[in-house]
């Protein structure tokens, strides 16, 4: 039964994910794409996470872990980049 | 009913829970009709929808190797620290570009 | 006391670490407790530089009791978002809300707006450069003034029992 719901799942996520995406490539403006580029790997975990429990593995914990990780320093360095016009002050 | 079904029943829920909450994040940011707006619905939604579906996945590997499995709550714990942050340095962002608001907001956002 | 003091600069900070070390590791073995135990006391001492005075939490029982009720809050919270993004957006009533802070500390006032941030439909926007106002951006408003005794009555009167107790 978990595997059928898991299924469904990953099929929610593709929908979520296709809205993003509408999204970063609509604009109209940047930070309306910083913000679907933030959304959308936080999606991407979440779709990571299924399909780690799809395969029924832990390995991709780390996986998870390193895209939220790397995820919420470009979103900080872009929207910094957009308000200073330099990054490392 | 066995037990662990019972613990199955559950994890199914949280996994449906979390991803419609992830679903309507994004619709949220496809839908409504300024940025300031769209702000709210990554910064809340889709935190709290990762968040239950980590939970389901904990629950899941925690039953199935009969020992606590708890590093997956370290992400919900890095995502509910971290949106926060960037909501804030977004909407910095927005206000610094002066982004069109709709009309009808009430209030005046402040010259960066 | 002082000894103590400069080797484990921050405890709060690297009792976290090392219960993160401990998540990472995904188990409890006298292994990651003493690589844990190392890094918690390095990790704290080397960016010791970077962080700001840390306020005296005198409250801890009040600051669990808060987080717990945070915690609700946001499960609350993304229901009524939840609803508020599916219904008609003609009927949403944005504002730009200023929130006059009565918190002093800056650690303190950081909690506060990653609180409103992550409850009912609201987002913390900007600080004013003298630390006394807090700019929020709400997504359906129907009464400021209700929305500020609101964040101050069941948000900001707590932290500032748990952090600023010291000072009353």
């Amino acid at each position: 039964m978990l595997q059928t719901v898991i299924i469904f799942c990953l099929g929610i996520m593709s929908v979520a994910l296709i809205l993003t995406f509408v999204r970063l490539i609509k604009g109209p403006d940047l930070p309306d794409r910083i913000l679907a580029m933030d959304t959308l790997y936080i999606n991407g975990i979440a779709v990571i996470m299924l399909f780690g429990l799809y395969l029924d593995s832990n390995l991709f914990f780390e996986a998870a872990l390193l895209i939220a990780v790397m995820g919420f320093v470009s979103t900080v360095a872009i929207a910094k980049h957009l308000m200073r016009g330099n990054i490392i002050e | 009913m066995s037990e662990s079904s019972w613990v199955e029943w559950v994890i199914a829920a949280l996994l449906l829970i979390g991803s419609l909450f992830a679903l309507i994040g994004s619709i949220g940011l496809v839908k409504l009709p300024d940025f300031f707006m769209r702000l709210h619905g990554p910064t809340k939604a889709t935190t709290l929808g990762v968040g239950a579906l980590v939970v389901g996945s904990m629950l899941y590997f925690s039953q199935k190797s009969g020992e606590p499995s708890l590093h997956e709550l370290l992400i919900t714990l890095f995502l509910f620290l971290t949106a926060p942050v960037s909501a804030h340095m977004l909407a910095k962002a927005a206000m610094h570009e002066k982004l069109r608001r709709e009309p009808r907001t009430r209030g005046e956002p402040w010259d960066q | 006391m002082s000894l103590l003091k400069r080797v484990l600069p921050h405890p709060w900070l690297s009792l976290s670490m090392l219960i993160g070390w401990q998540l990472l590791m995904n188990q409890v073995s006298a292994g990651s407790l003493i690589m844990g135990a190392i890094l918690a006391c390095l990790i704290p001492w080397m960016t010791n530089v970077f962080w700001p005075n840390p306020p005296r939490a005198c409250r801890v029982d009040r600051l669990f009791l808060f987080v717990c009720r945070v915690l609700i809050d946001i499960v609350v919270a993304n229901l009524q978002v939840a609803k508020l993004i599916l219904g008609p957006r003609r009927e949403l009533r944005p504002a730009f809300v200023l929130f006059p802070l009565t918190l002093e500390h800056e650690f303190s006032i950081s909690v506060l707006a990653s609180t409103i941030s992550l409850t009912p439909g609201t987002v913390s926007a900007d600080i004013s450069a003298d630390r006394k106002t807090l700019l929020i951006h709400g997504l359906d408003v129907g009464d400021e003034q209700a929305l500020i005794e609101h964040i101050r009555r069941r948000y900001e009167q707590p932290l500032k029992e748990v952090f600023e107790c010291s000072k009353r």
